[in-house]
Formats: structure tokens, C-alpha cells, sequence
């Protein structure tokens, strides 16, 4: 067992971590406030490689491993998680599913210009009524000779209402048992009429990474943008949730690191009582506690990633490392709040930017709750 | 067009300096591409795309980490890299810094040698300079501008002098040394990244370049660190509150003839 980054992992980590603290950082704050999806950025992103880490060559990707794309997505998540949910979605959610599954047209089509984010994709599963039960699907495909005709609406889709396609899961064959093998996965242009996505959603958190409901109505689209067979969208959805549940995991890592990073720098600047707060035993327990758990999380999350390039089964350890590192998040965020006082309550910091964009990596691809449950099913099955 | 660099890994800026026995001491030290050596690449790579046509070759001399450095440039661009390591390197002062450069040169054909217009470790700010001298070929330092010709056979640099700048025109080859605010480097892509293990990166030794062994590393050195402190801590502020007028005057004095700086 070796825990070092390779001499790439490295490098990449650098490259990300650069960016991050040049352009990343600076922009945080102020699109936080605006709520403006950082366009420029991601492109930049885009241009870099860092949105298609995971993605082969030959499909326009960088083809570099999963450790790379957590290194990268927690350093770009420290200083941006708005930003760190746009990357995770988009080589997770996005270009996960089409390396998968994708034909080579699709792969011309959707997957060459989602690496570089020239278009920008997004992952459609949630719909009003289907949440952690995704298998209630409501949204309908009917087959009409070459095509598909789409009606049904799904909600809080990450860059939603800024995206060029949206990869969309709909019921083909409502009498299905179980019900999931009647989902498949459809390839929907923005541009196909009777589509439209609605306002984007006020958030309490990630406010620059746009979040939209989006309104499907006699939509056709044709039989070659179907991924993968009819039947196996469900299958799929699953597959690559687990494989953005690592992107998740990363992206509460980030945003614990910087809790615990700016808890760290703060308890030595300020004083009370005569000395810094780092020279009291109360704070210096929770910055151990908050350092203890990170890392913590971290090797969870690159144990899942470890395994997810040696294409083993990573779904327990893409669950736990989900489930840690989210909660974690939380957790610093809070405590670092604690160790601000005031001034951390206060926009003037950014740990209370941290605590409200912290919440959503225990709700988004898979609740806490979720996760235990497959963590559970794992632990007692026979 | 073959551009050559001359690369060197130095201690991050933001890396804590430490001092142990009147030396330092380097065991938690981050290393890193030398900033000013940032330029140099940068502006080889646009030399190069600019022209549509020629090679880029990094060359560092330093310890087996040094290594690190020559990827970190090929990651943004460069085409080869050459690492000059013996121990006998070791320790060397900039004099045979720049001889054991100009020594691996004379294997290459160049056309322009870039150089960082210092090292932000020791701040000697002379081993292009000298290299320039022992190529026997011209050279310009602190350049913040540069332009090829059309017939690519000399360059028009500006550099920078006391109160303004200067413009100096030179035939190639010739010897830069870059300065902040000649271009702004970019970001090493993963792609380039990705390319870096294909490449292998030649050793050098002593005896490929063809450099006696007592010329160079520390027997040679013709400047050697005798101690090394750190600054002292910054003393407390003392304030001067009463007749502005007063104060002023013995603020003045103080600057004189205490902190010595009037």
C-alpha cells in the first residue's frame, strides 16, 4: 500500500491548486452575492483539462485517473464550491455516463465537446415526486417510429437553465416490473422545441452554480440519442451516481480544508484573553477534531477512487466516503464558525460561505440517508 | 529555432525558511520552478508558436529533485529536457553554475538562450550573464520585451534601466534573462501533464559535457556562505503622540541617527 500521489497526481493537484488559489478564489466571494454562473472560468477549466479528467484521449479527454479528478475537484471545491459542483457534475454526472455508454456519433456529438465544457451537459434523474425513490419516474418517453416523444418536467438539475444538452432519464415502458427496467436514457438539445427550463432556484448555498426545473412537452427526439439499450437508463443512473458520489465527496473534502485552513490561520491571528486563540485548549481540540476528520475523509474518498480505476466494485466505498466527507463538511463548518465568533457570522469571512454551501453535499446525488442505507445493505446482506 | 532554457528549481517563496547550525536547513523545504524562469519558458513557447516551427529544450543543473522542475516545464509546453547531474555539480557557485551550463550548450545547436533573470533562492543575478560570456555570444538581462526579426537572425529587447527603459538590438544566438512583466505564464494543461512520462530526460554528468571535476561544485566555489540568520524579530512600534511639530522633528532625528536610514 502506498499512499503517495504519483508524479501526475501531483502535478495535476498543482495545476488545479493554482488555478484555484489565482482565479478560483478571488471570484468566490462575488459570485456567492450574484449568484452568476462562472461561464469564463469553467471554460478556462475546460481548456485546462479539468473537465474531462476521467475522459479518454481519443474521446477529447485528458485520460487521467480518478485520484487526479479528486485531487483536482477538493482543491477547486477549497476555493470555489459553486464551481466544484459544476466540475463534479460535469466529469461525474455528464461525461461519466457518456464514456459509458455513449455510440461513437454520441461521442462526437455530446462527449468530445462536454470534456472540454464547449457544451455543457446536464444529469436529469430528480423530478418533483421522485427524489431518493428516482425509480418513480414520471417523465415519459412514448416511442413514435425513429424517434421518442417527451413529456414530463424534472427539477433542481445543476446548470439546468445554462446547459446545451441534458441527459435525461424517462419511463419507456410504464408496465415494466420491477418498475426500473422501464427507464432508459434519453440525449435532449436544449434547442428541441417544447423544451424549457424554468427560473433559476434561490439556494442557500453553491448560489453560482445555476440549479433549474426544466419542462419537457412533446419534446421528439430521435432513436440514436437513446444511451445505452431501452430499459437500462435506470442501471445507469445508478452507475453513475456512484461514480459522482466520489465528485461529491471530494467537493465536502474541499470545503472542510478550507474550513479547517481558515479556522487554522484565524486562531493565530486573534487573540483573547492575552493570547491567540490557538494557545486555548478549546480551540485547539477542535482544530485537531476538524483535522482528524478531513483526513478521515479523504482516505475514505481515495480509497473509493483507488477502486473505482481498478474497476472494482466501489459503490460501499463510494457511499461511506460520500457520507463522511459530506458530514464532515458540515461539521468543520460549523466549528469553524465557532472558532470565528461574530466574524464568522459575518459575510466579511468566508467560512459563513462555507457553512451554507457545505449543507448541500449531504443532500444532492444521494442523501445521507441514502448512503446508509447502501452502506447498510452491504453490511447485512447474506 | 532551437530555445534553450536554463531552468532552476528553487525553495517556494511561501515556503518557511529555517535555520538550523548557521545553515540551511532545507528538510521541509517545497521546491518549485523559479518564478522569473516562468517568463523564460513562456516566452519560448511563444517564440515557437509565433514562428510555427522550432524545439524546446530545457536544461537544469541541481540534485536528483531538480527533475521535478524539467517535468514541471515540459507540462507547460517544452519539447525536451536535459538534466545535468553529478555530485560533483553540487554546491557550485554561479561562475561554475554557468560553466557547467555553457559546457552542455556547446553540445546543442541554439539559437536563443533563456535564462531567469535571477534565482529567488541566492539572488546572485549572474549566471546567465556569465554564460553568455563563456559562449562568447551577446547577451541582454532584465528583458521585458522581445521581438524577433523577420529573417529570424536578430531580436529587438527592452530592458529595464534606472528611470526607463532601454531598447537593444542583438543577433542571434544571444543570452536573455527574463524579467517580471515580460508575459504572463499559463497553466500547465492535464494533457501536458499527461505527456510528461512519455518524455525521458537525459542525465548529463560531468564527464558527458566534458567538465573537469575540480572546476565546479563546492572545491571551486569562489563564494561560500559562512553563517546564515534569520532576520530579527520586528521590534514593537514605538508612537509619537504629542506636538506633531516635536514629534516630528525628533522622528527625523531618530531616522538619522538611530535607525540610520536619513
Amino acid at each position: 500500500m502506498n499512499l503517495n500521489l504519483t508524479d501526475e497526481q501531483r502535478m495535476i493537484q498543482e495545476l488545479a491548486r493554482d488555478f484555484a488559489t489565482d482565479v478560483l478564489a478571488p471570484a468566490a466571494p462575488i459570485i456567492d452575492q450574484t449568484e452568476e454562473y462562472p461561464f469564463d472560468n469553467c471554460r478556462k477549466m475546460g481548456e485546462l483539462g479539468l473537465m474531462g479528467i476521467e475522459v479518454p484521449e481519443e474521446d477529447g479527454g485528458t485520460g487521467a485517473d480518478t485520484v487526479s479528478y479528486v485531487v483536482a475537484l477538493e482543491e477547486v471545491s477549497k476555493a470555489c464550491a459553486s464551481t466544484g459542483t459544476i466540475m463534479s457534475v460535469n466529469n461525474s454526472l455528464v461525461c461519466h455516463g457518456l464514456v459509458k455508454c455513449a455510440t461513437p456519433e454520441q461521442r462526437e456529438e455530446y462527449l468530445r465537446p462536454a470534456a472540454s465544457f464547449e457544451r455543457i451537459g446536464t444529469f436529469c434523474l430528480s423530478e418533483p415526486e421522485a427524489g431518493s425513490d428516482a425509480s418513480s419516474q414520471r417523465t415519459r418517453a412514448v416511442r413514435d417510429g425513429d424517434h421518442y416523444v417527451v413529456n414530463g418536467a424534472k427539477n433542481f438539475i445543476s446548470s439546468g437553465g445554462v446547459a446545451d444538452f441534458h441527459v435525461v432519464f424517462c419511463v419507456t415502458d410504464p408496465d415494466a416490473q420491477p418498475r426500473h427496467r422501464g427507464i432508459s436514457c434519453l440525449l435532449i438539445d436544449a434547442e428541441t422545441p417544447g423544451f424549457s427550463a424554468g427560473r433559476p432556484e434561490k439556494k442557500l448555498g453553491i448560489r453560482a452554480a445555476n440549479t433549474s426545473a426544466l419542462s419537457f412537452e412533446d419534446c421528439t427526439v430521435p432513436l440514436s440519442n437513446r444511451l445505452g439499450g431501452e430499459g437500462e437508463g435506470f442501471r445507469l443512473a445508478m452507475e453513475v451516481l456512484d461514480a459522482g458520489r466520489i465528485g461529491i465527496a471530494a467537493q465536502a473534502l474541499g470545503i472542510a480544508q478550507a474550513c479547517l485552513e481558515a479556522s487554522r490561520d484565524y486562531a493565530q491571528e486573534r487573540e483573547q484573553f492575552g493570547k491567540p486563540l490557538a494557545g486555548h485548549q478549546a480551540i485547539q481540540f477542535m482544530i485537531a477534531d476538524m483535522a482528524t476528520k478531513t483526513e478521515a475523509a479523504r482516505l475514505l474518498t481515495l480509497k473509493a477512487a483507488v477502486k473505482k480505476h481498478q474497476k472494482e466494485r466501489y459503490t460501499l466505498e463510494a457511499a461511506m466516503a460520500k457520507l463522511y466527507a459530506a458530514e464532515t463538511a458540515v461539521w468543520a463548518a460549523n466549528k469553524a464558525i465557532q472558532i470565528h465568533g461574530g466574524y464568522g457570522y459575518i459575510r466579511e469571512y468566508n467560512v459563513e460561505r462555507y457553512f451554507r454551501d457545505a449543507k448541500i453535499t449531504e443532500i444532492y446525488e444521494g442523501t445521507s440517508e441514502i448512503q446508509r442505507m447502501i452502506i447498510a445493505r452491504y453490511m447485512l446482506a447474506d | 529555432m532551437h530555445i534553450v532554457i536554463c531552468v532552476k528549481q528553487v525553495p517556494d517563496t511561501e515556503t518557511k525558511i529555517r535555520v538550523k547550525d548557521g545553515q540551511l536547513d532545507h528538510s521541509e523545504t517545497k521546491y518549485v520552478v523559479n518564478p522569473y524562469d516562468e517568463y523564460a519558458i513562456e516566452e519560448g513557447l511563444r517564440i515557437k508558436e509565433t514562428l510555427g516551427e522550432g524545439k524546446i529544450t530545457l536544461v537544469s543543473t541541481g540534485p536528483e529533485r531538480a527533475k521535478d522542475a524539467l517535468k514541471s516545464g515540459l507540462a507547460v509546453g517544452a519539447d525536451e529536457a536535459i538534466h545535468l547531474l553529478d555530485k560533483a555539480f553540487e554546491g557550485s557557485d554561479p561562475y561554475a553554475t554557468a560553466l557547467i551550463l555553457s559546457k552542455a550548450l556547446q553540445k546543442l545547436d541554439y539559437d536563443i538562450v533563456f535564462c531567469g533573470k535571477q534565482g529567488v533562492d541566492e539572488d546572485h543575478a549572474q549566471v546567465g550573464i556569465i554564460l553568455a560570456e563563456l559562449l562568447d555570444i551577446p547577451h541582454v538581462s532584465v528583458v521585458t520585451e522581445l521581438e524577433i526579426s523577420d529573417d529570424v537572425r536578430s531580436v529587438v529587447t527592452h530592458r529595464e534601466v534606472e528611470g526607463g527603459h532601454a531598447v537593444v538590438e542583438t543577433s542571434l544566438p544571444v543570452v536573455i534573462t527574463a524579467q517580471k512583466g515580460l508575459n504572463e505564464p499559463r497553466y500547465a494543461s492535464i494533457k501536458g501533464i499527461m505527456a510528461v512520462k512519455k518524455k525521458v530526460i537525459p542525465e548529463w554528468n560531468a564527464a558527458e559535457i566534458g567538465v573537469e571535476e575540480n572546476a565546479v561544485g563546492v572545491e571551486s566555489a569562489r563564494i561560500t556562505f559562512t553563517e546564515v540568520t534569520l532576520p530579527p524579530d520586528r521590534a514593537g512600534c514605538r508612537v509619537f503622540d504629542e506636538d506633531p511639530a516635536q514629534d516630528a522633528a525628533k522622528v527625523a532625528h531618530l531616522l538619522r541617527d538611530e535607525a540610520k536610514i536619513l
